[in-house]
This record gives structure tokens, sequence and C-alpha cells, in this order.
């Protein structure tokens, strides 16, 4: 197994007076088709993390390091870059574009690849297959329901098949029935080979996952590796 | 070296789908948002167009009136009283050597009513003049009904009215053989004359033969007038040479002009016209530059979430900059074509209408097309930079 995700001692503080400490040293690392939670209460710093992990934001200090490329070393650029074909991100609310059929919502997880567009609509069309919307390629996103539409939004992480997919609270808009469903597909999806971290608030989300790791105002308090049933 | 595939890259082809996003989810603000530049645009391509072809109908114009005549009259001489010109002053000028014909008119003093019944004091500025039959030919006229005088009917008490004559006595066709009352005698109407655009005040007369004003109203005047055609590569000499040739002792009492100068100091005059109306279209540019930028921002702002996802997707700050500067180009592009095919549309039907030939500058076109974009790009990059600063995180944050 290889890592693909490593955190060293990072440390984000918000410049606000006085200044917010959203992670205060945190070390940890993913292997390569682990399938991890974090989980804490509100404020803990789990989003904070995610999007260092996903390096849409870098750390105060500390460095991290994703698919073998540390960020601290990379310009904006190429951070642009490893996110393009190495991170695929699902979020709370979705984020689809608009008006948009599922089948265009997807394609656009390689958009900044420059892959041609009839590629990525054929590597879309089987990534709504494996998220079980094979029927629903044409709808547009207004007719969808909150888990369809979820689906939609993890098949464009997995497009292309990133390194890593990282999920901030993908359940957080759903209702519990639905919600299962998601977290279903989540463990399908890691058992095919993705590498998945998941932020939830949830407990019992979280202690169906093989590893899970708890934060607290900015500290990883306990990081557990379960044996898997 | 391993970091060069760190790259973001998008497809020029998706460059063009993002930036077209905001137009299609929302074509009513699209559409609002480009009328202004298609306003300018169009306004500034009618213009030009209607000047340019208006312009090629005054040289079609002035070719067909031809630019070789010129017409000799008697200047008022101060202090002389009215100035006549010599009797003798047709023969001199017809001997002239590049002189190709001569015609004249002799003001006679008549007024012209359409019964006798009209009493004397509303003859409306209709003037009567005597002519021989080649006045037609010399000033380019065309008859509008009936015939022009001929060698007969300028014995007889018979008139011809100009186009402005007719119309103020109620004369339109000839069927009820119409006469008029011209001096205590009633002459028949044999021909009504179309408008003549170089001599308006031949519109206004009533041509009658030299003959029967002699004999019947008692003229004998010298000239009124005289029409001179001369070789056209002569004009400027003959000019030059018929004061002293028309009147060797007060060369400075006869008056030569070229007719169709006046036309061309007209279309001088519509130029200022045709700068004002340029001026207004910058104008209605610049509301309408103003107009998407503030669309653009209005935009930008609620469009965040969409910018901080494709920043997770892997967007360069570049390609978002593109995307909202692509999308206010299209704009003021897409409002540029509109308004270059208004303003040749407007072009081509005011042409279609007053019968020139339709000719739209293609410095209009190209010009019109380009200050569109260039007012896109300008009005696009301010929202285009604020989009592009957002950071991801603060985009997705809702
Ligand atoms: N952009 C920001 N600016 C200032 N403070 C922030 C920002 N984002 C998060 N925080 C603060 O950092 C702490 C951690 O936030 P967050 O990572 O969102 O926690 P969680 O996702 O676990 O609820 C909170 O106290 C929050 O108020
Ligand atoms: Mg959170």
């Amino acid at each position: 197994m290889t890592q693909v995700l490593s955190l060293i001692d990072v440390v984000k503080e918000y410049p606000l007076t006085p200044p917010v400490r959203a992670l205060a040293g945190v070390t940890m690392s993913v292997e390569s088709g682990e399938l991890v939670a974090v989980v804490g209460p509100s404020g803990s710093g789990k989003s904070t993390m995610l999007h260092v992990m996903g390096t849409l934001d870098r750390p105060t200090s500390g460095d991290v390091s994703v698919a073998g490329h540390r960020i601290s070393r990379l310009s904006d650029a190429e951070l642009s870059g490893l996110r393009s074909r190495h991170i695929g991100f699902v979020f709370q609310s979705f984020h689809l574009l608009a008006g948009y059929s599922a089948l265009d919502n997807v394609a656009d997880g390689l958009l900044y690849t420059g892959m041609s567009l009839d590629e990525r609509k054929e590597l879309a069309t089987e990534a709504l297959e494996t998220v079980g919307l094979g029927q629903r390629l044409d709808h547009v996103t207004t007719q969808l329901s909150g888990g369809e539409s979820q689906r939609v939004a993890i098949a464009r992480a997995i497009l292309g098949g990133p390194s890593i997919i990282l999920a901030d609270e993908p359940t957080g808009n759903l209702d519990s029935k639905t919600s299962a469903g998601i977290v279903e597909l989540l463990h399908d999806l890691n058992r095919q080979g993705s590498t998945i971290i998941v932020v939830t608030h949830d407990l019992d989300v979280a202690s169906n996952m093989p590893r899970e790791i708890h934060l607290r105002d900015g500290l990883i308090e306990s990081d557990q590796l379960k044996s898997i049933v | 070296m391993r970091n060069g595939a760190l790259r973001s890259e998008l497809h020029p082809s998706d460059l063009v789908r993002t930036a077209t996003i905001g137009a299609r989810t929302r074509p009513l603000r699209a559409a609002l948002s480009a009328l202004g530049i298609m306003i300018g645009i169009g306004a500034m391509v009618a213009v030009l167009g209607l000047s340019e072809s208006s312009k090629s109908e005054l040289l079609a114009q002035l070719e067909r009136l031809g630019t070789n005549l010129l017409t000799v009259e008697a200047g008022a001489g101060i202090g002389r009283g009215d100035a006549m010109l010599p009797d003798e002053s047709i023969d001199m000028v017809a001997r002239i050597g590049p002189v190709e014909s001569t015609a004249y008119v002799v003001n006679v003093e008549a007024n012209t009513y359409r019964t006798d019944l009209i009493p004397e004091a509303q003859t409306g500025g209709i003037g009567v003049l005597a002519t021989e039959p080649n006045l037609l030919e010399a000033v380019n006229g065309t008859v509008a009904v009936g015939v022009f005088l001929n060698d007969a009917s300028g014995r007889f008490p018979a008139v011809v009215l100009g186009s402005v004559t007719a119309e103020r006595l109620g004369i339109e066709s000839l069927v009820a053989s119409p006469m008029v009352w011209l001096s205590e005698e009633w002459f028949v109407v044999v021909g009504i004359l179309d408008s003549l655009a170089l001599h308006p005040n031949l519109d206004r007369s009533a041509l009658i033969g030299v003959e029967i004003a002699e004999s019947l109203l008692d003229s004998d005047d010298p000239p009124t007038t005289i029409y001179v055609r001369t070789q056209p590569e002569d004009v400027v000499a003959v000019a030059n040479v018929l004061p002293p040739t028309v009147n060797p002792e007060f060369p400075d009492q006869v008056n030569v002009t070229r007719p169709t100068d006046t036309l061309e100091a007209q279309e001088a005059a519509d130029d200022t016209l045709t700068a004002l109306f340029l001026g207004l279209g910058a104008v209605a540019l610049l509301v309408g530059g103003v107009g998407i930028a503030n669309v653009m921002v209005i935009s930008v702002l609620e469009r965040r979430s969409e910018i901080g996802l494709r920043r997770a997707l892997g967007a360069t700050r570049r390609h978002i900059a593109y995307q909202f500067l692509g999308e206010s180009i299209l704009l003021a592009g897409s409002g540029g074509l509109a308004g270059v095919l208004l303003g040749a549309g407007v072009t081509a039907a005011w042409a279609l209408y007053q019968g020139w030939d339709t000719l739209v500058p293609i410095v209009a076109v190209v010009g019109g097309l380009v200050a569109a974009l260039a007012i896109g790009a300008i009005a696009g990059l301010y929202p285009a930079l604020r989009a592009a600063k957002l950071s991801p995180t603060e985009a997705l944050r809702i």
C-alpha cells in the first residue's frame, strides 16, 4: 500500500482578532484504498482539515503531501493541476451546475484536464452507471432528488479515478434513509478501490467505517483503525 | 520536472462553453445587457451606411445631371440699379470654343392664375419665363405629363408648368385640357415638368415660348439666365471667360455659377449631422459598456459557489478570469453583431425607400464589431479579475 495523503504538523490559523486556530498541529496519513471517517463536533476543524487536504487552502505552517507532491513546493496553478487529476470533492450542498444535465455535470469532473468533451462524456456515462444513475443521464438538475443529486456529485468526483476523494458532510442535506444509500455507495466505491475521506458529524456513519479519526478543537483526539468485519 | 504533469488545461471549445453558461442560464438578462451595445453600434453603422449611400447617390446624381453645366445671370451691380445681361449675350457665349450648347430663359412681367377670378395679390411666387425648346435638354429636364414646348407651340398661347407651379395651381393631369390665366390671356397647359434638382427656380415657373411672349405680352427683355453646356474638361476655363465675354464693360456684373456645386455644399453640411449622430452612437456604446460591466459584477457575485466548484475541479485563477472575460466579450460581441445587422438593415430599408443603392462601408462593419469586442473586454476586465481573486474556500462557503 502506498501513501496518498499526509499531513505533517499542520496548523491553520484564520487571521481574525484574536486569530482563530482551526487546526492546531495535525499529523496523519492515508494509504491508498482506505475509507476514513473524520468526526467531531461543529467547529472542531473538520472542514478546514478537508480544505487543506484538498489543497483549496494552504496551512499556516506544516505541510501537506498529496499523491507524492508536497504542496508547499507547488505554485497556485500547480495546485489547480493537482486537483484537476488527483482529487475529487463531494460537498454537502452538491454544487451542481443548475439547469444542466446529470451527464454534463459529471463530465465537468475532468473539465480542467484538457480532455475532449466526447471522451469526458464517455467516462461520465460509466461513472453515472457506477453510482446507479445509468437511467438518469439526461435529467437536468431540477429533475433530480437530493439523493440523486448527491450521486451525480459523487460520479463527478470519481471521474478519471482520482488518487483521493474528499467528502464534506455528504449526507448533511439528506434524510436518514437517503443518507444510508449514499453511505452504502461510498462503501461500494471503496471496495472497488477508491480512497475516500468522509467528514461527518454523524457518529453512526463514522462507526461503520474502517478508520475513524476524532477531531476536537483542531487536534486529533483519537485515530482508530478497526478490524474489518 | 515531476511537477510538469501538474497542469490544468481547458480545451478552447470548453472555454467557449463555460463563457456561454451565463447567457444560456439567463438569456433575458444577457439580451438586455447586449441591447445597449446593439443600439450604439446599430446607430453608428446606420449613420455611416446612410451617409455612404447618399454620397454614392450624389455622385451618381452629379453624373446624371452633368457637372459641365454653367448658369450665367446678371449680378446686382452696386449703385447701378438692376443689372441686365446684354442682348447679344447668347451669341457671344455660343462663340466660346469649348461651349457645346446654350439655352436661356427670359423673365416675363406677368402672373399666372388658375382662373381669372383670383385677385392679383395671390400670385404665390410663380414666375413666368419665356424660353426656347432646347431648354429641356440643357437642364437635363424630363416631362412628367404632356410635352415640352416645341417650335410650333412656342408661337401659340401654350404653357409648360414647373412641378411646384403645377402643384400650386392644382393641376395634375392634362385630361381636362387645363388652362391658366396669364396676364389677361388664357394659355393651354401642354406639359408638366418633373422636379429639377438643380433648378428650383424652374420648378416654380410657368414656361412659355419666346415668340408668344414677345407678341402677346410685349416682352423684349434680354435673357435673365443663360444655361451653358461646356466640354467637361473645360468647365473652369469657360467659367472664367464667361463674364468678360458676356459683358466686356462690366464683367463683375455677371454671375457665373455651377449648379452642381450647391449640391456638393449641401452634402458637406450633412457631414456635420453625421458626426453628431456618430457622437450619439458613441454615448449609447458607453452606456451599453457600463451596463455590461454592471451585469457582469452581479453575475460574479451570484455565481460565487460555481467559481468555488470550478477551483475545486482544478480551474486556475486564469481559467476563471477567462471564463468571465469571455462571457463579457461574447455579450458585447453579439450585441455588436446584432447592431451591425440592424444598422445595415436600416440603411438598406432607407436606401430602398429612397431608390438608392445600399452601401454599408466595410470599415463600419469591421470597426463596429471590433469596437463591440473591445468594449466587452474592457467591461469584463474588472469583474473577471474579481472572480479570479476569490479564494476557493471563500467561494465555496455559502
Ligand atoms: N474562513 C474562515 N475565517 C475565519 N474563521 C473560520 C473560517 N473557516 C472556519 N473558521 C473557524 O474555524 C473553526 C473550524 O471551522 P470548521 O473547519 O468549519 O469546523 P467544522 O467543519 O468542524 O464545523 C471554527 O471556529 C470556525 O468558526
Ligand atoms: Mg464543516
